[in-house]
């Protein structure tokens, strides 16, 4: 039995959201009435023109640099012929042999294990409408679409599993999010990806013949997909048979890769240098500009909080899933929180909300000064932690400031000593016969105690030291 | 005397001195084009009830700040795009695009001095040809002789210019559509530099070779024309952003000290001797005027013509893709699935000349084929720019016969 080797290799596209279109002034917004965000330059009309959105090449080259690429000093456009209705120029501008940003990696984590993937190129070009096929022989297509900004990230063929392929994914899109270039939402197709896989004996130099997945609409598909086409591409094999280079889809229902198309040699596109716009040169200057715009990173983030922070890898990695928690965790502990308490709250109550309430953090009403001011009052034993969830239900809700919501719902803790002595005197002389049970050994007994005294104050008795002070009254007796 | 006979500066006279009014001039044309325009055809579509509005209008509000084009009828080619006034490049796959959605750049720079425009002009289907034969509507007669063709693409600007039917008009050059016809008219045209004139609303043939350029009777009339268009447009990334010239200052210098380059490749094998005189007469009227002239050479001229070919035909079949019968113009009425929808709107919009140009562009972009025509003519053409670069370093202009011949 032969021993193979996956390769993988990604195409990922990602809509870039700037604020108009890539090459007319329509604004660039998801979810609008069919053909709304257009105007006769997206529809192609005769004697229309293309201009170069700037802010479009600031977030190609932030995008780029994200992922460790060179950033081509002189780059141009290019036409990609190809016929399609959704496609109104019929040719598509695109970068075809000078891309913005070349040669760049990501590092990737699975099972433990770090691995650098190659980033092969990332090119800018424009988004195509939308097509719609009715059954009464009728396609509709809406133009919307159509010049949204978009990066074509192309991999190296350096994965090896599915489950790389995943992690590859994952960290790509966490990376883009930080930059800000882009929300890389599947589900709206702001992040998009076709997957390219063969197999090899093990040991062999040469790449075998590879098949491209479509119609991966998440990450596990991807994943599941891939690891189909494994499968298939192997038993193929080792029943003497050969892997052609096909497109193929994955169907979500059955599980499996179906056979879309054989590709003949490759599609010809003719590919020339688009005469409508003018070369690009990027200075210096404008490639330090852009580079000063990138935030921290997430793994140098996760580097810190681990380093510097004393947090635990989990707290770290969870902490820096989403630039926005990040940022909301730094917040928290700028305004005084401890960072252990303040990445507690957020893995914990936090994210159980955001996932109840299918909110995202920086949807929130809290602020990251109010959780900070919230923990800092467990710490100083104003509250109880029992009494922070409801502070906490009140300030997720509505917001506020903790102090006042403590206030208002008289959530003060008892912590005077003398005064919660007092109290617990009375119970124990009222319930003589629990402290005969508790010094034969009926443990119980305390917990019944306890309960009394925070019958009687309402809940609101320092917990600790009710237990404390139970103890010592019973010794003396 | 005809208005026809004025030029534009003693017409904006006329009209300050109350001899005649905007209204007058409007009429003048339309009744020149009722007159000979069914002999000579070149207009596609009549402006008439919008231009003699509009001048009534200008009559009411001429101040004596107006421009020197104000009211002025002309024609434009119907390449060049106008809101509301139908726009067909002379091809059948046009032929329903009645209400255009926009303005070119320089009709909006005309309208900004408050010229009128009279009606759209015949042309080469899709600028393609050189004789104005290639329209899909009607063949343009040279009004000199209506025997013989008035040249083109840009055919119906020259002759319409030439039959006295408008005072100028607009058309565009990509390899001698405006300067051809213009010589075989006897009138001015001028293609000037590329890039400084927008093509935002200039119907693609070949991008990085298109021009719009004017057509007048006189050289001074061109360079107020040309003064009225030129400029950055911000909606053209090819158009140069550079500082625009007084053109019209340039005639108070005369032609002294002029130096001038005559290509030896210009006035070779193929010309014809009447053409070559009269180009030779042209040299020595300027020496008589003070100038100097020099024979010189553009060694790689004689492969200008086979670059052009390819560079164009490759452009255009990437810019005339976008006719496919599903936003606007052609959809053919049979009764297809998509895919054929596409192939028979085409089939029955596109001539023969313009389906030869795409077929031949389409195959010099090919995989395999695209260095040996398409890369090849690029360098070419930087050769070509070189060859003048060259000679523009010791002289101020080059002069050549426009055509090798007069019209046929």
């Amino acid at each position: 039995m032969t021993n193979f080797e996956t390769v993988i290799g990604l195409e990922v596209h990602v809509e870039l959201k700037t604020a108009s279109k890539i090459f007319s002034p329509s604004p660039n917004a998801f979810g609008s009435e069919p053909n709304a965000n257009v105007n006769p330059i997206d529809l192609g009309y005769p004697g229309v023109l293309p201009v170069l959105n700037e802010e479009a090449v600031n977030f190609a080259m932030k995008a780029s640099m994200a992922i460790n690429c060179d950033i081509a000093t002189n780059t141009k456009f290019d036409r990609k012929n190809y016929f399609y209705p959704d496609n109104p120029k019929a040719y598509q501008i695109s970068q075809f042999d000078q891309p913005i940003g070349e040669n760049g990696w990501i590092e990737i984590e699975v099972n433990g294990e770090k691995k650098k993937i190659g980033i092969t190129r990332l090119h800018l070009e424009e988004d195509a409408g939308k097509l719609t096929h009715g059954d009464d022989g009728y396609s509709l297509v809406d133009y919307n679409r159509q010049g949204t900004p978009l990066v074509e990230i192309v991999s190296e063929p350096d994965m090896r599993t599915p489950e790389e392929a995943y992690a590859y994914l994952e960290k790509l899109k966490n990376i883009i999010q930080y930059t800000g270039v882009s929300d890389c939402k599947m589900e709206e197709g702001s992040l998009r990806c076709d997957a390219n896989i063969s197999i090899r004996p093990v040991g062999q130099k040469e790449f075998g013949t590879k098949t491209e997945l479509k119609n991966l609409n998440s990450f596990s598909f991807v994943q599941k997909g891939l690891e189909f086409e494994e499968k298939r591409q192997r038993e193929v094999l080792l029943n003497g048979g050969e892997i052609l280079q096909e497109t193929r889809r994955y169907d979500e229902q059955t599980k499996e890769t179906i056979l879309m198309r054989v590709k003949e040699g490759s599609d010809d596109y003719r590919y020339f240098p688009e005469p409508d716009l003018v070369p690009l040169y990027i200075d210096e200057a404008w490639k330090e500009r852009i580079r000063a715009e990138i935030p921290e990173l997430p793994d140098a983030r996760r580097e810190r909080y681990v380093k510097d922070l004393d947090l635990p890898a989990y707290d770290a990695a969870v902490l820096t899933s989403t630039i926005e928690m990040a940022d909301f965790f730094e917040q928290t502990i700028k305004a005084g929180a401890d960072s252990k308490q303040a990445s507690n709250w957020l893995m914990g109550e936090v994210s159980a909300y955001m996932n109840k309430q299918q909110v995202e953090i920086q949807d929130l009403k809290m602020t990251p000064a109010a959780l900070a001011k919230m923990i800092n009052l467990i710490e100083d034993g104003t509250i109880s932690s029992k009494m922070a969830k409801k502070v906490f239900a009140e300030l997720v809700e509505n917001g506020g400031d903790p102090q006042k919501i403590v206030k208002e719902k008289g959530l003060v803790q008892i912590s005077d000593e003398g005064q919660l002595r007092d109290i617990i005197i009375g119970i124990l002389n009222e319930n003589q016969q629990s402290i005969v049970d508790y010094k034969n050994g009926k443990d119980k007994a305390l917990g019944f105690l306890v309960g009394q005294t925070m019958k009687v104050t309402k809940g609101q008795a320092n917990p600790p030291m009710v237990n404390k002070i139970i103890l010592e009254e019973i010794d003396k007796r | 005397m005809s208005l026809f006979d004025y030029t534009l500066k003693e017409l904006q006279e006329k009209l300050h001195n109350k001899e005649i009014t905007v209204s007058d001039l409007v009429q003048a044309s339309y009744d020149r084009i009722n007159e000979v325009d069914g002999e000579v055809q070149a207009f596609l579509t009549l402006n008439e009830e919008k231009a003699k509005q509009q001048a009534k209008e200008l009559d009411e509000k001429l101040g004596s700040d107006a421009s020197i084009l104000y009211g002025m009828p002309l024609g434009l080619k119907d390449n060049i795009v106008t809101k509301g006034l139908r726009t067909t490049c002379a091809s059948q796959m046009l032929d329903n695009l009645n209400d255009p959605l926009y303005d070119a750049t320089v009709v909006q720079k005309l309208n900004a001095e408050n010229t009128v425009t009279i009606g759209k002009l015949n042309m080469d289907e899709f600028a393609m040809g050189s004789s104005t034969e290639n329209s899909s509507y009607q063949n343009t007669r040279n009004p000199w002789n209506t025997d013989y063709v008035p040249g083109g693409s840009s055919g119906g600007a020259a002759a319409s210019v030439a039959a006295n039917e408008v005072f100028f008009s607009l058309g565009s050059d990509t390899g001698g559509s405006i300067r051809q016809p213009a010589a075989f008219c006897g009138v001015v045209g001028l293609k000037p530099t590329y890039g400084l004139v927008s093509r935002f609303g200039l119907v693609a043939f070949a991008s990085s070779l298109d021009q719009i350029g004017p057509i007048t009777k006189t050289v001074e009339d061109n360079a107020h024309l040309l003064q009225a268009i030129v400029g950055h447009d911000p909606m053209d990334s090819t158009s140069a952003n550079v500082e625009v010239p007084d053109y019209s200052a340039a005639f108070k210098e005369g032609v002294k000290g002029l130096r001038i380059a005559v290509p030896k490749e210009y006035l070779a094998e193929g010309i014809d001797p009447e053409v070559k005189e009269a180009v030779l007469t042209a040299l020595k009227q300027y020496e008589a005027l003070g100038a100097t002239w020099d024979e010189v050479s553009l060694p790689h001229s004689k492969y200008a013509v086979a670059a052009y070919y390819l560079l164009a035909s490759s452009e255009a079949s990437a810019n005339l893709a976008r006719f496919d019968g599903v936003r606007y113009g052609k959809r053919t009425e049979k009764k297809v699935d998509m895919i054929d929808m596409f192939k028979e709107s085409r089939a029955e919009g596109f001539g023969d000349e313009v389906k030869r140009r795409i077929m031949l562009g389409t195959f010099a972009l090919s995989s395999g084929y695209y260095d040996a025509y398409y890369k090849k003519s690029q360098k070419v053409r930087t050769l070509i720019k070189n060859d003048f670069e060259k000679i523009f370093n010791e002289y101020d202009v080059v002069i050549g016969p426009t055509t090798p011949n007069t019209s046929i």
